[in-house]
């Protein structure tokens, strides 16, 4: 069972914000999901690697970098070539 | 040479999120064809949305690979169809640019994720198009569409420019109206690309001819288990009895691992998704965060507003899979299960040469039809195990139910594209 | 009250371009955002590509550092919210590192060699680079340059088995001459060697501090934390476990308060990176000579004392600048370059490479042949830096020491000198002559100052006793 609480506190660590009205939906519904998911409690094991290949490498070769211009097209509000963000400190 | 095609039909099933009424395009084995690509594939001076909000305006300054090899093989990209956000949906009803409607009944949805690319080609709007399947989001709108489309193995197709849903189980393929077309676009696209990583080095795709006479062909009972819808069930069973007619060999067999596939799928791909979609937060790309707020408030916010509720959803229950406790119990068993499907996969491929059964337990939804996220993930269960396992697998038409186009899906072993794109062709044209 | 120091280094490795991207890592005199593609500005759609050599380099450090390097290892997301990470996780190694265990061993407090164990080396990404702008809550942004952003690192974890902020200097002052000899790391690049330290005061609570960017803050800000927790413990106020970040300009170190989002760093393998199966590349590995052999080899060849040997062999470069000027005159080089020459560019704040070596060996002739004091050679020696540091051609040691008439002279030749000096100190020399110590010093100063350092300082003790005796 997962509370409000829980997921809550899951939206913190995600840093997503929900509103209290989804909460209660979420809450619902993960409780459903996650039932659903405790098939797996009876699979025996644990990671397994996803991968079936290992030392997958490029050379340590330059490649062209893409133009400042390009690098900023998507962005608002460059500045001097720098990228802006809203402040952390 | 360059050459200009120029697009001027109406869009009535919504399925493209943009439309480019002239389209360059070159020499090739595609040349002057248009073709039609889903909105999650990195197109170059193209808006690509994801069919997402968040991404809004986001002109990329890059090519994907399968674009890089569309484009050389002289294709006209005349647009990016919708899609369930970032790929999350089963409906195409997930978009932030509206549903798209099946162009077998307006009234119903066309299948997701990549139903725009299947409405597209069903509507004969473009010959084939670009989708890409997770957990079957190429399979699935082609078969509630009633045209063919072809998951290739992992590995196959480069990912480079596919944006990510869940990395170690989605593959570009191609959708169209019939399997000649989608083993055409399959060979443009099929092929090595150092940017991929995971991305395989294979001898390329054979020429296609119909084949299937002394095929063996497993039929697990779970394909045709609770929640199959029994009139579905039965017109496969009938597209599986022509298989036979043709010459091919009808094997029973059983797949334990499908009690765990539906649950290993959701779980690795929540999981992969809450790490992919973090990166939405408009710095870079996308809609601008507010600049007044701080850093945490202001990227908090942008992914409440800038993201549906389906995908929500599903990162947090992936932030969840993966926070610490809850690893052990969900992702790290999540892995075991899949390894259980490839074992089921690899010894089943011992005996038979491909695997057939429905590709959808059901017929296209109504639009609105299902609200209750559980049930929708249940439609996928069919689909699910080729892309834990990482096998190819195709959806071609196999009749009606319900007067709605019913998929027959088959499944094959690693790399064998040619040979369950051959078996399909000889469903289709009747001969072996 | 036992100190406990454990430490986390971050060290970029010197390959021509990025981690998992062909963009290259030399965009030191470049604009911001100028060394950047898709993959590294984590646009969607792009997948990380791992660069072979970047492996390469650090199967180096763990061999080197006698790590054992397990079958597998493999690259995990570490996932968390902050601008300068494009793709919202860094690509890092989390329960499967490139290697375990390993050791450096540092010059004891009292003599001899101390082994300090490594916990562990993984790789991992740079994150990009952040400018702080503005002023006020709603005037305050954030600039982000992405050319550092997938610079490759690698981090080496200690054990706490470091017991003062000397000795964790002298560890990483190891590390680093390792790593450099290694040929894996540029010294010269700023922020290309970055600790964060673990410190506790035995009993009590373990503290963590961040954001040392200059290998040379870390002892001021462990001595700086050590006395906080002290004080701390001596007041009977208690020492939290918390994360603190070193204030490189004040020297402080100061609070990171919880106020940060909690953090749940969700990790699990980068499915978009096959693993690493590289243990059997060690073998084949080649180390060049590292500054333990190399410091034995110098006093095995050139004769010369232990501690002159391990100061030279420090340095890369300093012991590579050392055996292009030795040759024929170690007993002159070695205490002139270790002692007089480090010192002189430490002032400076000059690296060793900027030093002429044509007319630093001609000055260590001219000293060898004593043709100037020492003194006088020093004052050339200082003259010729400092016209290198204004980016002027050197003039050589023969022309300056004729410019400014520095050649050592016959002591008689400043007997004059010294008779004047005498007659103007009456009260020293009444003191000399009562015996006492020190007032034969003062005189020697006074004729040395008088003559700007061209005699020799025995010999004017020798006049002036000499002069007194009459
Ligand atoms: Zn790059």
């Amino acid at each position: 069972m997962v509370t409000k609480e829980d997921v809550a506190h899951i939206a913190t660590i995600a840093d997503i914000g929900v509103d209290d009205s989804e909460l209660e939906l979420f809450t619902g519904q993960f409780n459903a999901i996650l039932e659903y998911f405790g098939v797996l409690d009876s699979v025996e094991g644990g990671a397994d690697a996803v991968h079936s290949r290992t030392n997958v490498f490029r050379e340590d070769l330059v490649k062209p970098s893409l133009l400042n211009d390009e690098v900023l097209m998507n962005a608002q509000d460059p500045e001097d070539g720098f990228i802006r963000a809203p402040r952390v400190i | 040479m360059g050459s200009t095609f120029t697009f001027d039909h109406d869009d009535p099933n919504n399925a493209f999120i943009t439309i480019c009424r002239q389209a360059d395009y070159g020499d090739g084995p595609l040349s002057g064809i248009p073709v039609a690509v889903k909105d999650n594939i990195s197109t170059a001076g193209i808006e690509t949305t994801c069919g997402s909000k968040i991404l809004k305006g986001y002109i990329p300054p890059y090519d994907g690979h399968a674009i890089t090899l569309l484009r050389s093989a002289g294709a006209a990209i005349i647009g990016k169809t919708n899609m369930d956000e970032f790929g999350m949906g089963t409906t195409t009803e997930n978009s932030a640019y509206g549903p798209t409607r099946n162009p077998a009944d307006p009234t119903r949805a066309p299948g997701g994720s990549s139903g725009g690319s299947a409405a597209a080609v069903a509507s004969g709007l473009v010959r084939m198009a670009l989708g890409t399947d997770t957990g079957g989001s190429i399979r699935c709108p082609a078969s509630f569409c009633g045209i063919v489309g072809l998951k290739p193995s992992y590995g196959r197709v480069s990912r480079y420019g596919l944006i990510a849903y869940a990395n170690s189980l989605e593959q570009i393929g191609p959708l169209a109206q019939n399997v000649r077309d989608c083993a055409l676009l399959y060979s443009v696209i099929a092929g090595y690309d150092p940017r991929d990583g995971t991305s395989l080095e294979l001898p390329p795709p054979a020429p296609l001819k119909p084949e299937i006479a002394g095929k063996r062909i497993g039929v697990p009972t779970e394909f045709f288990g609770e929640g199959v819808d029994l009139d579905v069930a039965s017109v496969v069973r009938s597209g599986i009895s022509r298989l036979e007619d043709l010459g091919a060999e009808i094997i029973p067999c059983s797949m334990p691992s499908m009690r765990y596939a539906l649950a290993a799928y959701y779980v690795t791909s929540m999981s992969e998704a809450s790490s992919n979609l973090g990166r939405y937060d408009g710095v870079r790309y996308g809609t601008a965060p507010d600049s007044f707020r701080s850093w945490h408030d202001a990227y908090s916010q942008i992914r409440k507003s800038g993201f549906g509720e389906e995908v929500r959803r599903r990162i947090l229950l992936g932030s969840f899979a993966l926070s610490a406790g809850y690893q052990g119990k969900y992702y790290a068993k999540a892995q075991a299960a899949r390894r259980m499907v490839r074992d089921d996969f690899a010894r089943l491929f011992r005996t038979v040469d491909m695997l057939a059964g429905p590709t959808m337990p059901c017929v296209a939804f109504r639009l609105g039809e299902t609200s209750d996220p559980l049930s929708m993930y249940l439609a996928d269960i069919l689909t699910v195990p080729a892309n834990l396992a990482g096998v190819p697998a195709l959806s071609v038409p196999c009749g009606t139910a319900h007067n709605l186009p019913v998929g027959l899906q088959l499944i094959g072993k690693h790399y064998a594209e040619d040979e369950i794109l051959s078996a399909a062709l000889a469903f289709e044209e009747g001969s072996a | 009250m036992t100190v406990i120091i454990g430490l986390e280094i971050h060290c970029q490795l010197n390959t021509k371009t990025k981690l998992f991207c062909g963009c290259s890592t030399d965009y030191r005199d470049d604009g911001p955002n100028t060394h950047v593609c898709p993959v590294c500005l984590g646009l969607p759609g792009t997948l990380p590509v791992t660069n072979k050599q970047a492996v390469i380099y650090a199967l180096r450090v763990a061999k080197a550092l006698h790590c054992e390097v397990p079958a597998f290892s493999e690259f995990a997301r570490k996932n968390y919210f902050y601008p300068d990470l494009p793709k919202a996780f860094q690509i890092t190694q989390y329960d499967k590192p490139l290697a375990l265990g390993g050791y450096i061993e540092i010059e004891a407090e009292g003599g001899g060699e101390k082994r300090i164990e490594l916990t562990r080396i993984h790789m991992e990404e740079d994150p990009g680079r952040l400018v702080h702008k503005g002023s006020g809550d709603r005037g305050r942004y954030t600039l982000v340059d992405y050319n550092r952003s997938g610079v490759p690192l690698i981090e080496i974890v200690t054990e706490p088995q470091l017991s003062s902020p000397k000795e964790a200097r002298r560890f990483l002052n190891k590390l680093r001459a390792t790593l450099e000899y290694l040929g894996i790391y540029d010294s010269e690049r700023e922020g290309s060697l970055r600790v964060d330290a673990n410190i506790s005061i035995k009993g009590y609570e373990r503290v963590e501090v961040k954001n040392i960017t200059s290998y040379k803050g870390v002892e001021k800000a462990l001595t700086f934390e050590i006395t906080r927790q002290k004080g701390m413990i001596r007041r009977n106020a208690q020492i939290v476990r918390e994360t603190r970040h070193y204030q490189e300009a004040r020297g402080v170190t100061t609070s990171a308060r919880s106020k940060e989002m909690e953090h749940d760093y969700r990790y699990f393998p980068e499915p978009d990176l096959a693993p690493l199966e590289v243990s059997s590349w060690v073998e084949e590995i080649a180390l060049p000579e590292l500054p333990d052999a190399r410091r034995d080899r110098f006093m095995q060849q050139y004769g010369i004392s232990q501690n002159h040997a391990r100061t030279l062999t420090g340095d890369l470069k300093l012991a590579e600048f050392f055996e292009e000027v030795t040759s024929g005159m170690p007993e002159i080089a070695a205490p002139w370059t270790a002692d007089i020459l480090l010192g002189e560019l430490n002032y400076r704040d000059m690296p060793v490479t900027k030093v002429p070596n044509l007319h630093y060996r001609a000055l260590l002739e001219e000293v060898k042949k004593g043709s100037v004091t020492d003194t006088s050679a020093v004052e050339v020696l200082r003259l010729i830096l400092n016209q290198v540091m204004e980016g002027q051609a050197p003039e050589m040691p023969g022309v300056i020491i004729a410019r400014l008439g520095l050649s050592k002279e016959e002591g008689e030749s400043f007997v004059e000198v010294v008779a004047s000096v005498l007659k103007e100190n009456e009260a020293a020399v009444a003191d000399h002559r009562s015996g006492k110590a020190g007032a034969i010093n003062f005189l020697v100063g006074q004729v040395m100052k008088a003559t700007r350092g061209r005699a020799d300082p025995k010999e004017i003790a020798r006049i002036i006793g000499d002069l007194l005796k009459d």
